[in-house]
């Protein structure tokens, strides 16, 4: 049986389950301080003197440093793009002049103990006069608005469209518009592990080692040199374990470039581990989107156009390197999902306000996008009486139409987009629950069930930008394998790994291209001094890019191992196979080789090696998908609705997704049901919310609500596994994918349980406060 | 700051003392005095239950506790579950049902579910979901930890 496929379980799991995983805030080095950060009060202010003198006087203060202190030793973060139109800005490392956001770093402490860092924050006296808060976007806009950047010289930080055909003209005569406007609010990862680093600079060999809490130490490394003005060759990026990633942990933050220059400035390791609070307040947020779109339709329901318009609200700085497009961009590309849309128009802007900055979250744009045309889908469906299951079947793109340029450029290589929803449509017991919604409405219940169906590009190759423009390349990974002198198996990446189980999936992988017993392979991943060089793991990428390399590292091996033992075993190498760590002879199998001795003689030298072969067992390749490929799933919800308390309880919940050939069935079903897991949560509870003075109101757990086990209903998994064409391996991405679809499911399935009262979904989340608006707008209960 | 005190209790079966300021969490006690980083801190206002620990037996979030009241107290924690060399039966069902991804809530739920076991050897599927509610999982999306649970009971009631 072929180890890709097979559920084997986990190898990471020992290290966890016994309390000796080893997270950022596990380490400890000798002469270690600890880093506090003084956080401005204010969302927008001037910055006018800062005095540090008591702070660095309490005991055990080694030093308080200011951002313009800082600043010789580290330069800004610029969030470069060569999207036209777009206007970059820097993000300092400590604030210098004005603070931009409620939460930004103004100075720095280093101390014995966190807890005296923490005191001597208390010291440090600072004068800010204040500055008037732009808290919306509108607000942005005004044209007499303050410039959050006045560099930039506009709060509109970027604009772009996606234009096919005319929509304007199919619009105007189309026989049924549907429209709205939606809102999707401003949201939160909330990895478990906060994010947190610590920097070692070796002054004797200067070099720098930076351990951080990130799903990206490859980028960071690159990025760091430049900004530390430090030969990258001396610069070594670790991941170690890290307690979930979600995007939010793929960008370069401010503190990992402090933390790191306030290493060097005090000749000894700095570690600050970020609290909840600061989480809440610094880290990347996501969405935060208005979306005015209409959804034009022929008489038998096939689409004729879409139009929209998105405005995001990205915060006061453009993270590198996404930059602040990276949401608004991913909506109005992805707008028309795995439908036939003839005419489309999305247009979007991105404006700076004074929040924390918008990144890259689960998803991406794409549960914001599901959740517009889905519920766009939905009407049409109700407009036209047309079962919306039936609407959608109608307008699905079909096998035979793939490849398929979508509106906005992209290609989905393939796709089971009908098969998906029929499939869904069956396992949920469609018209069974219809029926149940009938005759619950005789009896004043109030039952919905909400369809999604989605398509998203993974394992994006180069020549599609993740981010257009931005100054990455998200579509090529390495693999460096080497089959040891002893025989064991060290396959090393410059993937980093935050929940995926990279170290049992990949490890499949090498194993079964290999011929090696999978106990003998061992993965390395997250440490830019142990891999090829590479970016990290986010936008579904890593069973695809890095699977990949991996199938071409271990296929190099493979051959030159079979090569070895031929030569040894004086038989053609095409009479070998090479299989469970054993190289035999095809019909003789008392003739075999072990990888151990194939090995041995590989590491030899050259006289036990086939004339002219170079030594050595070990290759590293590189791989590039090139184009990306489609991961698509339908999600359907079955929601029952408390007119009284406007409780919402999820009470099925069904996934029917195709990720392409698994790897591992385990994993896949773990990423599908954590992910829609998060996007229930998104639906229906978390929300970060600002006040009118950008000040943070959901600055703890008991405000910003993270689903439980009491709120995740069961969630049924099929999976397709219809295996990718364009992709080695026939791998697609999985890891986002339940984010994307649940959040349109729940908020459909909410409008078709109060359809009665013709209620529609148009914001999200859909809390018991904003359902309670929606069906009693005198602000009576319903009954 | 405060002069130190010494705070002497016992930690998986073991007699363990420190000095530490009366102000510092039992978690930064177990963590930094001790050495032991199993138990993780997520939140420190004790909704997330990363730092969960048994105190005196029963579950207990060593985030919003001082050292200085453990004083005396006996204390397990996730290192503390295997035994001669052997997982225990949760470890096992949690390896087993993939009730683990990134590996950070685990300790803390591991504890949880053990206090949950403890008090209510065989529970039904909502009372696993309430008990094991005291600890926020970002990755699972609690389905594999659900199961895990289950099977765990069933092994611990038929050891």
């Amino acid at each position: 049986m072929s180890l890709i496929g097979a559920p084997v379980r986990r190898v990471e799991d020992a290290r966890f389950l016994t309390g000796r995983g080893r997270y950022v805030a596990d380490m400890t080095l000798s002469r270690m301080l600890h880093v506090a950060f003084l956080r401005s009060p204010y969302a927008h202010a001037r910055i006018v003197s800062i005095d540090t003198r008591r702070a660095r006087e309490l005991p055990g203060v080694a030093a308080c440093v200011t951002g313009d202190e800082l600043a010789p030793c580290a330069r800004p973060i610029r969030a470069e793009s060569k999207m036209a139109g777009y206007r970059a800005t820097e993000f300092p490392a400590l604030a210098r002049g004005k603070v931009r956001f409620a939460g930004e770093a103004v100075a720095a402490v280093l101390a014995e103990s966190r807890y005296a860092a923490e005191d001597a924050l208390e010291a440090i006296d600072v004068r800010y006069e204040t500055l008037p808060v732009i808290a919306t976007p509108e607000a942005a806009m005004a044209g007499d608005a303050t410039l959050v950047h006045e560099a930039a010289g506009s709060n509109v930080l970027l604009s772009r469209a996606f234009v096919q055909g005319d929509a304007e003209a199919a619009i105007a005569r189309a026989p049924v518009v549907v429209g709205g406007r939606f809102r999707f609010h401003r949201h939160a990862g909330v990895t478990l592990e906060n994010r947190a680093c610590l920097a070692d600079w070796d002054a004797g060999a200067r070099e720098l080692t930076l351990w951080s809490s990130t799903q990206v130490p490859g980028l960071l490394r690159e990025t760091l040199a430049e900004l530390l003005d430090l030969p990258a060759h001396r610069l070594r990026v670790v991941a170690p374990d890290v307690g979930g990633g979600f995007g939010v942990k793929s960008a370069l933050y401010p503190e990992e470039v402090a933390v790191c220059a306030l290493a060097r400035l005090a000749g000894r390791p700095a570690k600050w581990v970020g609290d909840r609070r600061e989480d809440l307040l610094t880290s990347t947020q996501a969405w935060d989107e208005t979306i005015e779109a209409e959804l034009a339709v022929h008489a038998d329901g096939t689409i004729s156009a879409l139009r929209a318009r998105v405005v995001a609200d990205v915060g006061a700085y453009s993270i590198h390197p996404w930059t602040a497009s990276i949401e608004v961009i991913q909506v109005i590309s992805f707008l028309p999902g795995p439908y036939r849309v003839p005419h489309y128009r999305g247009e979007g802007w991105g404006v700076a306000t004074n929040k924390a900055p918008m990144g890259p979250y689960r998803g991406v744009g794409r549960p914001v996008s599901t959740f517009v045309t889905e519920a766009l889908m939905d009407r049409a469906a109700r407009r036209l009486g047309i079962d919306p299951v039936e609407l959608r079947l109608r307008n699905l793109l079909r096998p035979d139409e793939l490849p398929y340029r979508s509106p906005s450029g992209v290609v989905w290589d393939s796709g089971s987009f009908v098969e998906s929803l029929e499939r869904a449509r069956d396992v949920a017991e469609y018209e069974r629950v219809r029926a149940e919604q009938r005759r619950g409405r005789d009896a004043g219940r109030y039952v919905g069930i909400g369809v999604a169906c989605y398509v998203e590009l993974t394992g994006v190759g180069s020549a599609i930008p993740a981010s257009p423009g931005a100054a990455i390349n998200t579509g090529t990974e390495g693999a460096t394998i080497r089959v040891d002198p002893g025989g064991t198996v060290t396959a090393s990446f410059g993937l980093a790994c935050h929940g995926q189980g990279h170290e049992t999936t990949l490890a499949q992988v090498v194993a079964e291209e290999l011929g090696a017993q999978l106990e003998n392979v061992r993965v390395i991943h997250g440490d830019t001094a142990a891999g090829p060089a590479g970016t990290g793991t986010y936008a579904s990428r890593s069973a695809v890019i890095g699977g990949g390399a991996a199938m071409l590292a271990a296929r190099a091996l493979r051959e030159k191992a079979l090569a070895i033992a031929a030569h040894l075993l004086e038989v053609a190498a095409g009479d070998l196979t090479l299989a469970d760590g054993r190289a035999s002879v095809r019909g003789a199998p008392d003739r075999t080789l072990t990888l151990r001795e194939i090995a041995r003689a590989a590491y030899a030298g050259a006289k036990r090696l086939p004339k002219g072969m170079e030594p050595g067992l070990e290759a590293t390749r590189f791989y590039d998908p090139y184009f990306g490929t489609a991961s698509n799933a339908t999600h359907v919800a079955v929601v029952e609705v408390d007119p009284e308390t406007c409780a919402v309880v999820v009470r099925r919940f069904v996934v029917v997704e195709d990720c392409g050939r698994i790897i591992n069935p385990l994993i896949v079903e773990g990423q599908a049901i954590g992910g829609t897991a998060q996007g229930i949560g998104a639906a229906l509870l978390e929300e970060i919310v600002y006040g009118d003075d950008g000040q943070l109101l959901t600055g703890s757990l008991l405000d910003y609500l993270v689903p439980t086990a009491a709120e995740v209903p069961a969630i049924e998994v099929v999976h397709l596994e219809r295996p990718s064409p364009t992709t080695l391996g026939g791998f697609k991405g999985v890891g986002e994918g339940g984010t994307i679809g649940a959040p349109a499911a729940v908020a459909n399935a909410i409008a078709d349980a109060l359809a009665p009262l013709g209620v529609e979904i148009s914001e999200l989340p859909v809390t018991p406060e904003r359902l309670f608006r929606l069906i009693s707008p005198g602000g009576r209960p319903l009954r | 700051m405060r002069d130190p005190v010494t705070v002497r209790l016992r930690v998986n079966g073991v007699e363990c003392q420190g000095r530490c300021e009366p102000r510092k969490l039992l978690v930064d006690f177990l963590r930094e005095d001790l050495g032991l980083t199993g138990t993780h801190v997520g939140c420190e206002h004790g909704i997330c239950g990363a730092c969960t620990i048994l105190f005196n037996g029963e579950a207990a979030r060593s985030c919003i506790m001082l050292a200085v009241q453990a004083d005396g107290a006996e204390i397990l924690t996730v290192e503390g579950l295997m035994q001669n060399g052997k997982l225990h039966p949760l470890q096992e069902a949690f390896r087993e049902h993939h009730g683990l991804q990134c590996g950070f809530c685990t300790p803390g739920m591991l504890i949880t579910a053990l206090d949950l076991l403890q008090t209510n050897p065989s529970p039904t599927e909502g009372e696993i979901r309430e008990g094991i509610s005291a600890v926020l999982c970002r990755c699972t999306g609690y389905h594999g930890i659900l199961k895990a649970v289950e099977a765990a009971a069933r092994t611990m009631r038929e050891a």
